[in-house]
């Protein structure tokens, strides 16, 4: 039996502000076994999403993807991620969006509702400490992170939302907005 | 066989100044910064055609200073892609410092979890990240040629992939100790051998692992029956190759000798001992590039280039030591009179030879008690030089550390496959530039068959750069003076549009 909630965090610790997405992770875990939560979450995290973690989606209530951000809104962004008929371009990592794409086709179904939330970067080079920016950044996406997990709720985090989706920001504002 | 295109002169073109520059970057679905230039003069006539890569640069820095031990869990940061690969490479540069023969059980959990890696890379790749370009047409609708669009008109093929690859990952989880930043490659050896319950788990599905594989190396097969003559000559050129042999010649892609053959076959060394590489390879620098040129040093820069990958391993080892494989493998030599050992698209083919080989290998792990064995580590004399080679799903990798006497890593010089495949990746579209835009106006379907010489080498560049779908595909085309006259873009949606 899975967990009804996944977060799944994506960075690299070992590249600045990248590690913005597992260290909220990480606090978020503590913070969770502290209060005795842990029973409804699983806790993932990898460098990149890829065509599998479709996989780890199976099941879910809902699914909260943390992952830092370049030029996006801060000290951070929270939407809902929507499976569009857009076109996405792709290489060897995907976003969310081409994810929820990939679990529909893969499953025959519709994907569980999923958000991001998307922390606010801004170095991202091989060796980059935190900067400390994105060290306050952080303080405060995890506020908000554990007011999402203790109403682990697909309305509850709707009405949380900044945005609807990250394709409508991108349409209307610039295409550089993206997660790292 | 097809005849070799002369690429003479394309890489610098005698008057540049007076010629159009066409740019396409970045190069999708290829991972860092990738960006292909072309000038072509008024009559659209090819003069010049580069690759230019951003290579990652800061790697001495971020390993240098810390401890050697931690060196097989860090260089997993360096790259999002194969993470497992550099786990690997560097464990073994570690084993020489710490004058490690691993043991029986160590040996084979490594293998294991290369094998793995090598199983969900190149499924990953075939499936995924090729396929629209080889089931739907080069220059087919952009709209339809990704992955979504294979996994609509192509579920099963799509489902395999996705399986084949989370295999793979499990293979990799069961190894290594978790699915990411896996700690499982310790110098001298592995921290954890394969329980009887996880390699009862891997067993449940290995059969069907081999059957798909089997079934992908037919549809690499089918495609160049299908079109004989595009999958014979597209990009396709003749180059040296380098790739690690075992002593009898077979396929091995984890240990061996260096075996480095001409462009006519002949072997120019075998079995050489990498602990030596640098004294038969060497790395040449380009004022135009970021990425180095490594050569083979007894026939210098401008012709010791060479390619590494799965078409080199396939082709120039003597056998592949697993049956199905091996099959694979006699097929594909003597497909149409050998033609497909020298294509640029037999990459492909060999790929999923490759893919069929690891799955056997897993399975033939798996029935091995020595992965229950409790002697994981074995030090010996320590060193202060450390290096490893394995072949990485993209080719040759090469590690190289100095270690002082505080523990602390002092050098490090990686040579990663994408670095070995630069020259042979930009033979490759100065070959695809001659035989598709000579003359011809610029489209995005064109634009693409460059993308797709470019992505039979698999190169990975997820060392160089983090940012991912930030920047569009564009084209500019500039006259003599250097004004815009027009412009094609794809944005990071997929759309296309024509500027003037």
């Amino acid at each position: 039996m899975v967990a009804p909630v996944l977060i799944f965090a994506i960075g690299n610790e070992s590249r600045g502000d990248d590690a913005l997405g597992p260290l909220l992770l990480r606090e978020l875990d503590a913070w969770l076994k502290a209060n005795g939560l842990s029973d409804q979450f699983e806790l993932l995290e990898d460098f990149q999403l890829q065509v599998e973690h479709a996989m780890d989606m199976q099941g879910r209530q809902l699914v909260l993807f943390i992952d830092a951000g370049m030029d996006t809104r801060a000290p951070f962004d929270f939407y809902r991620a929507q499976t569009s008929d857009t076109p996405v371009l792709y290489s060897h990592a995907l976003a969310p969006e081409a994810l929820l794409k990939v679990y529909a086709q893969f499953y025959q179904e519709s994907p569980p509702d999923v958000f991001i939330l998307c922390v606010c970067g801004e170095r991202f080079e091989l060796g980059d400490d935190v900067s400390l920016q994105a060290v306050k950044r952080l303080a405060l996406a995890f506020e908000f992170g554990k007011k999402l997990l203790h109403t682990p709720e697909v309305a509850a985090w709707d009405g949380q939302c900044m945005q609807k989706s990250m394709g409508e920001l991108m349409s209307r504002e610039d295409n550089s907005r993206v997660p790292a | 066989m097809i005849d070799a295109i002369n690429t003479k002169g394309l890489e610098t073109a005698a008057h540049p100044e007076n010629l159009r520059r066409v740019a396409i970057e970045p190069v999708s679905r290829v991972e860092g910064h990738g960006k292909v230039t072309l000038l072509l003069d008024e009559n659209n006539r090819v003069q010049q055609v580069r690759l230019h890569i951003v290579e990652f640069r800061g790697f001495e820095k971020f390993i240098q200073g810390r401890p050697f031990w931690e060196a097989p869990v860090m260089v997993q940061r360096l790259c999002g892609i194969c993470p497992v690969s550099h786990h690997i490479a560097a464990s073994k540069a570690m084993d020489m410092i710490v004058g490690a023969t691993l043991t029986p059980t160590a040996e084979k959990v490594r293998r294991l979890m290369h094998y793995g890696q090598m199983l969900q890379s190149h499924a990953l790749h075939f499936f995924h990240l090729s396929s629209p370009d080889l089931l739907f047409g080069f220059d087919s609708d952009v709209a339809k040629r990704n992955i979504v669009g294979i996994a609509a008109a192509y579920p099963e093929v799509a489902k395999q992939g996705v399986l084949l690859r989370k295999y793979g990952q499990e293979v990799i989880r069961v190894t290594a100790g978790k699915r990411v930043h896996g700690t499982g490659s310790i110098p001298g050896g592995v921290n954890k051998n394969v329980s009887l319950e996880e390699r009862d788990y891997l067993l449940k599905d290995i059969d069907q692992m081999v059957e798909w594989s089997k079934g992908a190396v037919g549809i690499a097969r089918q495609l160049f029956e299908q079109n004989l003559d595009l999958y014979n000559g597209f990009g396709t050129f003749k180059s040296h190759t380098l790739n690690l042999v075992r002593a009898d010649g077979a396929m091995d892609l984890y240990h061996g000798g260096l075996r480095a053959r001409d462009m006519d076959g002949k072997v120019l060394f075998d079995h050489y001992d990498y602990r030596h590489y640098w004294d038969e390879i060497f790395e040449d620098v380009k004022n135009w590039s970021y990425m180095k040129f490594p050569f083979l040093r007894s026939l210098g820069p401008e012709t010791g280039w060479y390619r590494v990958g799965p078409l080199s391993r396939v082709t120039q080892c003597d056998f592949i030591p697993t049956p199905l494989a091996n099959q694979a493998r006699d097929d594909f030599m003597a497909f149409n009179g050998g033609s497909a050992t020298g294509a640029t698209l037999g990459f492909h083919w060999a790929r999923m030879i490759e893919m069929l080989h690891a799955a056997e290998l897993i399975r033939e792990l798996l029935h091995d008690p020595d992965l229950q064995g409790n002697e994981l580590v074995n030090i010996g004399q320590r060193q202060e030089r450390g290096v490893g080679v394995i072949e990485a799903p993209r080719g040759t990798l090469i590690h190289h550390y100095k270690v002082d006497e505080h523990d602390q890593i002092t050098r490090c010089n990686l040579i990663v496959s994408t670095t070995h495949n630069n020259q042979a990746m930009n033979e490759a579209i100065r070959v695809v530039a001659l035989q598709y835009f000579d003359g011809r106006e610029i489209t995005e379907g064109l634009l693409n068959h460059i993308e797709v010489a470019i992505r039979a080498f698999d190169p990975c560049l997820s060392c160089a750069t983090h940012a991912l779908g930030k920047m569009p595909l564009e084209v500019e085309v500039l006259d003599a003076a250097g004004e815009r006259l027009s412009s094609l873009s794809r944005s990071s949606d997929g759309a296309v549009c024509t500027l003037v």
